[in-house]
């Protein structure tokens, strides 16, 4: 029984990490999305653990993606360095602001937000 | 003046993904529909952002001892050759279409996050109802 259920857990995992390299690089984002769940619920990670080393995970996935999409010749250098640069520096704030936020009103606006996003892109043109 | 508009998009996409929201996943509309920049770029620049930032962070997560590295090969191995896959998958489609395929994503992690956060609302007011008949009974 033990055995069988670590062996269910890592296809699962293998799968799951065949997703996040899917939406990494299809949609250029979304993997720790997929990750954070996957340490958390299936490999009974606890949250703060399970942040931290989604990150690692994603960070070559996300590398990978990136060089392919410059290779695909989508890289345009005014945005990358001028939201990357507030990207950077907004990360920082946001790292220190963690603490001082309620957390679960910042999800439910953030998810609202995104619902909204995804039904204007969908609708466009 | 774009710049300006490019740098305040990206401080909102990176506030975001500071506080583990997964910033990228509205930095990628900002752009797109307030700047006019192509779907594909867009992505390009949050692939591309994504890479300091989290360098930043994995330091301090690393210092507190936070990582574990036992998953690094497990999930990365096979989501390297899906990751490049999915890449040329995205090269095939128009701008338009990887948009909208992107608002469907959007709109399911969205919805996903909001059943994570409404079941925890209400477990926790479970939790806390109980705890007050637990102290009515003692008053």
């Amino acid at each position: 029984m033990e055995k069988k259920q670590k062996a269910a857990r890592g296809i699962l995992t293998v799968a799951a990490g065949a997703a996040i390299g899917l939406t990494s690089g299809l949609f250029g984002g979304g993997g720790g999305m997929l990750c954070v769940p996957l340490l958390e619920r299936v490999l009974k990670e606890e949250t703060k653990v399970a942040h931290a080393t989604a990150i690692l995970v994603i960070l070559p996935i996300t590398a990978a993606s990136a060089v392919m999409y410059i290779i695909n010749g989508f890289f345009e250098l005014t945005p990358v360095l001028s939201a990357g640069a507030g990207v950077v520096a907004g990360g920082v704030c946001g790292a220190l602001l963690l603490k001082k936020l309620p957390a679960k009103l910042v999800a439910f606006i953030f998810s609202l937000l995104m619902i909204a996003a995804g039904v204007v892109m969908v609708l466009r043109k | 003046m774009k710049i300006f508009l490019y740098i305040l998009i990206g401080l909102a996409g990176g506030v975001l993904g500071g506080l583990g929201m997964g910033g990228g996943t509205l930095l990628i509309p900002l752009l797109t529909l307030f700047t006019g920049t192509g779907q594909h770029a867009a992505q390009t620049v949050n692939l591309v952002a994504f890479i300091p930032m989290s360098a930043v962070a994995l330091a301090i997560h690393l210092k507190n001892r936070l990582v574990k590295w036992k998953y690094l090969l497990l999930v990365s191995l096979p989501a390297l050759p899906a990751a490049v896959g999915a890449s040329f998958l995205a090269k095939a489609v128009v701008g338009a279409k990887l948009g909208r395929w992107f608002g469907i994503f959007l709109i399911v992690l969205g919805v996903y996050q909001l059943a994570g956060v409404a079941i925890k609302f209400f477990k926790e007011r479970k939790e806390k109802n109980m705890k007050k008949v637990a102290a009515g009974t003692e008053v």
